[in-house]
């Protein structure tokens, strides 16, 4: 336990980096993931096959390879990133987006055909139908597995540390056991519980949202 | 305001339903036209062929002077009204019905006279800032409505858009939206398949058949005149007696009984030829005394129908029902005498169910 007590400003940086590196691909990540999925149901079979690529090549492939992909497979193709720090919110971003498009496309098909039947007939383009009239109802169903997929993402983030050198709460842990070795436990459940510092109250913000996005239908 | 001009229109689904079957049909500018027919028979694909939802897999949609066959459903100037009214739950009245204006590029003040002016007629000034699922059925349809007017449309296309109103509502709505209409002078076409409806409400009405029409024309002409057995089968709130029987001389045997052929119908048929007599319960008389030309057989049911009574009699081979005023009905078990009124016994082909002939129209209406 003193040991994390002597080294409170390294914890609190080391949250403050998976904090900052969880948030910027979440926001990615439901950007990237949102287009994924109006790909999957727009009327053009070239961007729905596109979409689903995407997803199946993503969704099967392990984190830790996506890391290691955006890290040392893409410099060999001169695409580089200035630190590992970004490069971690790549790999993140790009993981998570899979997850966010499925959970996306199954939200919009929860919403009725005939919703998007009458904006249509309306005269909505697709890309209209899907901002103003889909989406929108949408929003509600997939706000709790959306909310899932943030904690997995936090969670994730520990990869960064743990392997790649960025100084996130993660990386703090074996530097600190190895320095105080009979603390060994202490230190690996204070360093779990800086993480449920950021996932319990992620949980109940969601579970709030979902009730007062009650009234929508 | 414009006329609607389908012309060999035909809708084949992928899996290779042909829902409309070469179908055309002209519906004047201002019309009310109904569309008729049994469950699955192409009239939602049809209306939906006219909105552009569907894409034809041949022939063409004329609105006015527009051909509008290859164009998208929002560049047709027609408003659709959907059977479970589709409004948008997630946004109040007065969005709902001012959205469209928006898509369409009216500036804001527009939209939003022409949405409370659309609200005010339909009676819906107190809930226009509620959501849809804050509103009664009834209501949900003038939302659907005033949405539908707003937009000043061409062409109304309504399906089933009462099917959702209980019994009493509906009749309420039956008679709001006739007046709409009218007032509106909007071309319309109306699915439905509660005849009553269609024979109340429009000016025309088509019955249709596996995607083809069978007969077109006023509510009168199709009740009085079905052109076939099918349509005399589906129109009118008791069913048509269908009595097959041979040509013989002047009349019709009817397993041993004769009914007269009426007027000139004797010219298009053969003697020995196969046919049904069809006529309606309420154009036959019911007597407990022996009448020429009529039918006989023993009273097996009364059934009340409010104002009248449908009495089915039995005979060999067949049964017949007659409709009489209440009061009047004849005692169960007893015999009686149904007698066609002249000129309204309509005789169709047995090989394929169409008329053969029958009185003119104008002579009996
Ligand atoms: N999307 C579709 N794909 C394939 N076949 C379809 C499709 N929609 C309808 N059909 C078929 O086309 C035919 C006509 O259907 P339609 O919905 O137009 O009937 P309807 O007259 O409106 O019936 P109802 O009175 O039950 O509403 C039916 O045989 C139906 O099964
Ligand atoms: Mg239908």
């Amino acid at each position: 336990m003193q040991a994390l007590l002597d080294n409170l400003d390294r914890l609190w940086s080391g949250f403050l980096t998976t904090l900052g590196m969880s948030v910027a691909a979440a926001v990615i990540a439901t950007i990237l993931g949102t287009i994924l999925a109006a790909f999957r149901v727009s009327p053009l079979p070239p961007l729905r096959a596109l979409g689903a690529t995407y997803v199946q090549l993503v969704r099967n492939t392990p984190l830790t390879a996506v890391f290691f992909i955006v890290i040392f497979g893409l410099p060999a193709v001169d695409v580089t990133f200035q630190n590992f720090f970004i490069a971690a919110i790549v790999a993140l971003s790009v993981y998570t987006a899979a997850f966010v498009c499925e959970v996306v496309r199954s939200g919009i098909n929860s919403v009725s055909t005939g919703q998007a039947e009458a904006a249509r007939a309306i005269g909505l383009t697709f890309g209209q139908s899907l901002r103003d009239v889909v989406l929108p109802q949408a929003f509600r169903s997939v706000v709790p597995p959306l909310g899932n997929l943030w904690i997995a993402l936090v969670k994730n983030s520990a990869i960064a540390g743990g392997g790649f050198a960025v100084a996130d709460i993660a990386q703090l842990a074996p530097s600190l056991a190895r320095d105080n070795p009979a603390q060994v436990l202490a230190i690996f459940g204070g360093i779990a519980l800086a993480y449920m510092v950021i996932t319990v109250p992620s949980g109940i913000a969601v579970g709030v949202i979902e009730r007062r996005t009650a009234i929508l239908r | 305001m414009a006329a609607i001009k389908l012309d060999g229109l035909t809708k084949v689904y992928p899996g290779g339903v042909r829902a409309v079957d070469d179908l055309t049909l002209t519906i004047p500018d201002g019309e009310f036209f109904a569309l008729l027919g049994p469950s699955g028979c192409g009239k939602t694909t049809l209306l939906r062929t006219i909105a552009g939802l569907e894409e034809a897999t041949s022939g063409s949609v004329r609105i006015g002077d527009r051909d509008v066959t290859h164009l998208p459903p929002g560049k047709r100037e027609l408003a659709m009204v959907f059977q479970d009214y589709a409004l948008f739950p997630h946004m109040t009245v007065v969005d709902n019905i001012s959205y469209p204006l928006k898509i369409k590029g009216l500036a804001k003040d527009d939209r939003l006279g022409r949405a409370v002016k659309a609200g005010d007629e339909l009676s819906l000034d107190g809930l226009m800032q509620r959501r849809p699922a804050e509103l009664s059925g009834g209501q949900q349809q003038r939302v659907a409505l005033a949405r539908a007017i707003a937009t000043h449309p061409q062409v109304f296309l309504f399906d089933e858009p009462l099917s959702n109103l209980d019994a009493r509502l509906r009749l309420e709505a039956r008679t709001f939206l006739k007046r709409l209409q009218r007032d509106l002078g909007v071309t319309t076409v109306f699915v439905t398949h509660d005849q009553a409806e269609a024979l109340a409400m429009a000016d025309r009405m088509a019955v249709m058949d596996a995607g083809r029409i069978r007969q077109v024309g006023t509510a009168r002409e199709v009740f009085q005149r079905p052109a076939s057995t099918f349509v005399a089968n589906f129109i009118g709130s008791t069913p048509m007696n269908l009595l097959s029987g041979v040509v013989r001389g002047q009349a019709v045997n009817v397993s041993g009984q004769i009914v007269q052929l009426p007027g000139d119908a004797r010219q298009h048929v053969t003697d020995g030829q196969d046919v049904v007599v069809g006529v309606r319960p309420e154009y036959l008389s019911l007597s407990q005394s022996a009448a020429d030309g009529a039918l006989r057989g023993v009273v097996a049911i009364v059934e009340n129908l409010g104002t009248a009574s449908l009495v089915t009699l039995e005979s060999d081979g067949f049964t017949v029902a007659a409709t009489v005023a209440d009061g009047e009905e004849p005692a169960i078990g007893t015999d009686a005498w149904a007698l066609p009124i002249p000129g309204r016994t309509l005789v169709y082909r047995r090989e394929d169910g169409e008329l053969v002939d029958a009185p003119v129209v104008a002579a009996v209406a």
